[in-house]
């Protein structure tokens, strides 16, 4: 097993400031930049706050930014570094730091909240659900979502612009609209919400402008921008600029009233 | 003293995993205003590792199946020492509790015919397992996570505030069960890991769903929140735990590179039709089925092989045994030098099925083991080992309302709840077990505070909240005066090298396999890493510190280690999780007898500086008879091997 | 501990007071400027050779070829094409260039692709330049407002994109022609245009409109079983839509600079029969 020295700077400090800190620390075979955290922590910072769980890419804990790019730390394996490269852990650089590499994530859960949730459909008792593999696989595939928030940080929308945090929910949470509208069963629309509109007037889907990012760093490879976003765009636009749609809304309306 | 913040709430949850959430829900939906801990944030609970699904007896895939196979199939598991009542009303209730997923959103794997689809696993005789790929756990806590979500969204219709009724506390830890003066409880201690700040959430009924102890052990699949806390604030509050020695090792954990060893494999991976081989090639299986299942496993390869398209006419392969049993061969072969390169044997699912269709069905072994461990499992085999994975053993609980024995107000549910899986787990029983024994706890704790007559709440008493907070700053210097220059570790110790210490004794001296003399070792030893854990000084301040959090886990770890140790030292044969080399048959006199380890000095102060006092003090407990009915499920022959003749002709 | 540097002038995004003081932008130690400069090279070298060819007005038509540029070519100053896309609409006013007539379909249809809004918010406008580099802007309000609120009428360019890809295909079926209009023969000018017509069709089929025309609107999928399997096709393609759309534009540049060279006689057309 070959174990060689690898130097590393980590973020350190709070909100009221912080730097870069040096460490020189022991690399073994297979392991991942969490492992080397965890060593610090053990030998040289016993109090290097980082915010991990299952270090098995399955919780989405262990967010934060190796050598600029926001990754998983428990996914980030050592040997894709040469030995000679300082390694640079930060933070999530779109959120509010609490502490070392920990960030206020409560961004994410108050769009969480903005997001209207599954409507079951009226008249269908639980064990009568029938719906096709076929019709649940797309909303499945957003739902291999672990919540790491990489999407949300690496967005441009929000990352380099904080003000625009109260108009854009955010790729997680625009994909999240795309589940449900695509949800073989949601009956929202029959209770008066439309997935579609919402999505552009609620959660700022206009503000995405499929840079792509979101997909680059899901470490679930869910292609958010191809799959969720891009066609929830088109649903907007079925509802919002399409002059058939828009002429027979028009006359449905005049007529209901 | 300080005054602390004060919360008042109706029932308080510690743990957001799927029992938490799932317990969360129901209380709240009973009217009760609930309050949910959790040490991680909202939605990353250790649920989220469970890969192969929710065992239902729903019989979507094979109709035979009902709640009484099911309740078979959990007592075999078990073996027989399950509390019955429980894996009955498990397997009652879980087709219910997995359908009701779907009115939340869940969107399971469908049948041809749009139902939900089941799977097969290890111990099930027919396909049970609702299932989605092999991220089922991460499906159940995104579900439960949104319907907590969906709730508050109609109290903030209602009230316009989101969290009036149902709030989540999320990175934040319990230290303490509070109880009033007579004994009932009246609430937590607490601190918000971010800052440090402790807080009082004041309850009268209190849920525990804080899953297992799998931090206590060097290699484990369990994330590092499972430091056993509901199990030590059970202990604490003056509740038994049941059967702490039955600690279940699964089967197939990745054993290479070392950083991620421990990490699960999910047993799929042979219920799709892996097999296991050792370094001769050679599906060792076939040797290691035990008497009791002689007749329910395929004798040759080749019909275990048919069983994959004809499960009617072919008995199923011996690579889908109960884990215990197949952890034990793995451990054989090891031992016997026919091991693989990194001290595994080989799962190969390279040789059964085609690359794409491996791709489909497993796909997050694939990337597991792509990413993690530079293996393509669609060319090549994957070496694998047992890992600490799950404590069958638990707080003792009222089977139908998960009501802690001996504590009023105390509930439980999930994996610090003991007694549901006897001596073994079968796969997919615990995702059902969250969600049938969540709801109950849930249930019977709103039902329990709305009982209390307005006034009569029970009031934290006042010495325990300075005792707790005292406890808790402890690390930050507080070396006691005593202790001369030759005891051990009179000087500060560091948490981390501790933990790591208690890792090593626990998989090395109290593991897999069990010996008298390990054990009485173990527990010396963890009598001095307790001695040292009372000096345990950490650096910085309170702000967000691992350090400082490690180290008032240790104290948990280190109770609920010595109940481990001092049951399995106590029971004298093997069975399920439990496996002695000194003794290894399984008794039928040991059948009826239950465990239960409670705080040795309940008043005194915790972990004295002494090492020759124990912390637990044991109880032998016979188990309440299996009812009739239940028994006459099974036949007489099948029964003759696991009870006494007295039980049976009772 | 090491202390920030002094936070520069812009107080918001990554160096808003709130996150952890870094001082650059970004901390990426990759050539993470390399993908946004080639694209912008390759588009502003495909925007100065169109912009040349379509306002040339001339050397667009070489027997059997018609350059992709001027097809179908719809004023009178067209060239005639024997049997090929005359279609005189515009009558005699339009005095400029008739490439322009037709080249504003293609032009919308690409400028407002799915793909190609990626590739110039990132190379020109560094909207961002590439993912977790700080974009230079001080405000930014994305598709939200006018004029790019416009992007979102891009399947209206696909309907358009169809009968100028059928015409294409159609100038691909004239390429089986010699130079004497004779049928029935092939030269590399033929097969320089069935390349491009393969590419500019997958190109056009793999857009992010058409597949959720064809099936992506569905709820589902299992009621329509043609449109699901056809959604599929797209969207195997749609997968390879970057590749597709860079092919294709060079495919397309590629076959009207090779029209150019007949036109003008640089070049010969070698006849393979």
């Amino acid at each position: 097993m070959s174990t060689y020295e690898a130097r590393f700077r980590v973020w350190r400090g709070d909100q009221d400031g912080g730097g870069l800190a040096d460490f020189s620390v022991e690399v073994h075979d297979g392991e991942v930049v969490l492992d080397i955290i965890h060593r610090l922590q053990a030998t040289q910072a016993p109090d290097l706050a980082v915010r991990w769980n299952c270090k098995a890419g399955k919780c989405g804990s262990c967010s934060a930014e190796v050598n600029g790019r926001p990754r998983l730390l428990c996914m980030t394996r050592m040997s894709v570094f040469t030995p000679e490269e300082t390694i640079t852990v930060t933070p999530l650089r779109a959120f509010p730091v609490v502490r070392d590499l920990v960030t206020d994530v409560s961004f994410n859960y108050t769009q969480a909240r903005r997001v209207p949730s599954f409507a079951p459909p009226p008249g269908l008792a639980a064990g009568e659900y029938r719906m096709q593999q076929m019709d649940v696989d797309r909303s499945q595939e957003f739902r291999k979502c672990i919540e790491c928030f990489l999407c949300q940080d690496t967005c441009h929308v929000v990352r380099d612009h904080e003000e625009n945090k109260t108009a854009f929910a955010g790729p997680r949470f625009l994909m999240r609209v795309a589940e449900l509208d695509m949800h073989p069963l949601d009956a929202a629309a029959e209770a008066g919400l439309d997935r579609k509109a919402a999505a552009q007037e609620e959660h700022g889907l206009g503000y995405c402008n499929i840079t792509k990012c979101c997909t680059e760093v899901c470490p679930e490879n869910i292609k958010i921008t191809d799959n969720a976003l891009i066609p929830l765009k088109e649903r907007a636009v079925d509802r919002k600029y399409d002059p058939l749609v828009w002429l027979g809304s028009k006359i449905r309306r005049r007529s209901g009233s | 003293m300080t005054q602390h913040e004060r919360q008042q709430w109706d029932v308080v949850v510690v743990g957001a995993g799927g029992a938490g959430l799932r317990a969360a829900i129901e209380a709240r939906e009973q009217g009760a205003r609930t309050a949910v801990i959790c040490k991680s944030l909202f939605g990353k609970a250790h649920t989220v590792m469970a890969e192969g699904g929710i065992a239902a007896s729903m019989g979507n895939v094979n109709e035979g199946d009902n709640w009484q196979v099911h309740f078979r199939d959990t007592m075999r598991g078990g073996k027989f020492l399950n509390q019955w009542r429980m894996a009955e009303l498990h397997a009652r209730e879980a087709p219910e509790r997995v359908w009701e997923l779907e009115t939340w959103g869940a969107l399971f794997d469908r049948t041809a015919d749009g139902r939900i689809s089941q799977r097969n696993f290890g111990g099930h005789e027919y396909p049970r397992l609702a299932h989605v790929g092999d991220r089922t756990g991460l499906e159940l806590i995104r579900t439960l996570q949104q319907k907590i979500v969906s709730l508050q969204q109609e109290d903030f219709e209602e009230s316009g505030d989101y969290e009036a009724r149902l709030k989540v506390f999320q990175e934040c830890t319990v230290t303490r069960v509070l109880k009033d003066d007579s004994g009932r409880v009246s609430g937590t201690f607490c601190y918000e890991r971010e800052s440090g700040r402790f807080f009082v959430l004041q309850a009268p009924a209190v849920v525990l769903a804080t899953g297992g102890i799998g931090k206590s052990f060097k290699v484990t699949s369990n994330s590092w929140e499972y430091t056993g806390d509901g199990h030590a604030l059970a202990l604490l509050a003056g509740a038994p735990l049941l059967n702490m020695e039955f600690v279940q090792f699964h089967p197939t954990g990745m054993v290479w590179p070392p950083s991620v060893k421990g990490i699960l494999v999910t047993e799929s991976v042979r219920g799709d039709g892996g097999v296991l081989r050792n370094s001769e090639g050679k599906r060792f299986m076939f040797g290691y089925i035990p008497d009791v299942f002689k007749e329910k496993y395929a004798q040759s390869e080749e019909e275990g092989d048919r069983w994959y398209e004809d499960p009617d006419n072919n008995r199923r392969p011996p690579e889908l045994l109960p884990r215990d049993e197949v952890a034990r061969a793995i451990n054989a072969e090891v031992k016997a030098g026919r091991g693989s390169p990194h001290g595994g044997v080989f799962l190969d699912v390279s040789t059964r099925m085609p690359a794409e269709v491996i791709r489909r069905r497993l796909p997050s072994m694939y990337h597991q083991f792509k990413e993690l461990a530079d293996v393509d499992i669609t060319a090549e085999a994957m070496e694998v080992g047992p890992t600490c994975h799950y404590v069958m053993g638990g707080v003792a609980v009222d089977s139908d309302t998960a009501a802690a024995v001996g504590v009023p107000g105390l509930f439980a549910a999930g994996e610090v709840a003991g007694g549901m899986h006897g001596s073994n787990r079968l796969g997919g029983n615990s995702l059902s077990d969250l969600l049938v024994f969540g709801r109950r706890a849930g249930l019977y704790a709103a039902e329990y505070a709305a009982g209390l007559a307005e006034g009569s709440r029970p009031e934290p008493a006042k010495a325990q909240m300075e005792a707790a907070s005292a406890e808790a700053l402890r690390p930050f210097g507080a070396v006691e005066p005593s202790g001369g220059p030759e005891a051990p570790g009179a000087s500060p110790q560091n948490p981390y090298t501790l933990h790591q210490e208690l890792q090593q004794t626990m998989n090395d001296l109290v593991g897999i396999i069990r010996r008298e003399g390990e054990m009485r070792q173990a527990l010396e030893k963890l009598s001095e890493l307790r001695v040292r854990a009372r000096r345990t000084l950490v650096e910085g301040h309170r702000q967000f510190n691992p350090g400082w959090h490690l180290a008032l886990d240790l104290r948990n770890m280190l109770l609920v280690s010595e109940c481990v140790a001092r049951s399995a030292l106590e029971r004298t044969e093997s069975r399920g999780g439990h496996t002695r080399e000194d003794c290894p048959g399984m008794e039928r006199s040991w059948r009826r007898i239950n465990l239960l380890c409670r705080l040795a000095d309940p008043a005194g102060s915790l972990a004295a500086g002494d090492p020759a006092r124990r912390q637990i003090d044991l109880e032998r407990r016979d188990a309440e008879p299996i009812r009739p009915d239940l028994l006459a499920l099974f036949e007489k022959e099948e029964l003759v091997k696991y009870l006494a003749e007295e039980e049976l002709y009772a | 501990m090491a202390t920030g540097t002094e936070p520069p002038h812009i107080h918001t995004g990554v160096h808003d007071p709130s996150r952890a003081a870094i001082g650059p932008r970004h901390l990426r130690t990759d050539r993470w400027w390399l993908a946004p400069a080639l694209t912008a090279a390759g588009l502003l070298a495909f925007i100065v050779y169109s912009t040349w060819r379509a306002f040339a007005n001339a050397d667009y038509y070489a027997a059997p070829y018609v350059s992709p540029f001027y097809s179908p070519c719809l004023a009178e100053n067209c060239v005639p094409m024997k049997a090929g896309p005359n279609w005189e609409i515009f009558g005699s006013w339009w005095g400029l260039s008739p490439a322009l007539l037709i080249l504003v379909f293609p032009l919308g249809f690409r400028l407002t692709c799915y793909y190609y809004r990626k590739a110039y918010y990132r190379g020109f406008w560094a909207s961002p330049p590439a993912c977790a580099v700080a974009e230079p802007h001080r405000k930014y309000t994305g598709e939200t407002r006018f004029p790019l609120i416009l992007q979102n009428i891009h399947r209206y360019f696909f309907y358009a994109a169809l009968p100028v890809a059928v015409i294409l295909t159609y100038d691909t079926v004239l390429a089986f022609r010699d130079e004497d209009y004779a049928w029935g023969h092939m030269g590399l000018g033929t097969l320089v245009f069935l390349i491009n017509i393969v590419l500019i069709w997958a190109y056009t089929l793999s857009c992010h409109s058409c597949r959720h025309i064809i099936g992506g609107r569905l709820r589902h999928f299992s009621k329509h079983p043609v449109r699901y399997r056809l959604w599929g096709w797209v969207g195997r393609l749609n997968e390879r839509h970057m590749l597709l759309a860079w092919s294709s534009l060079i495919s397309v540049a590629l076959a009207d600079f090779y029209v150019y060279l007949l036109a003008t006689g640089a070049f010969d057309d070698p006849r393979f029969f």
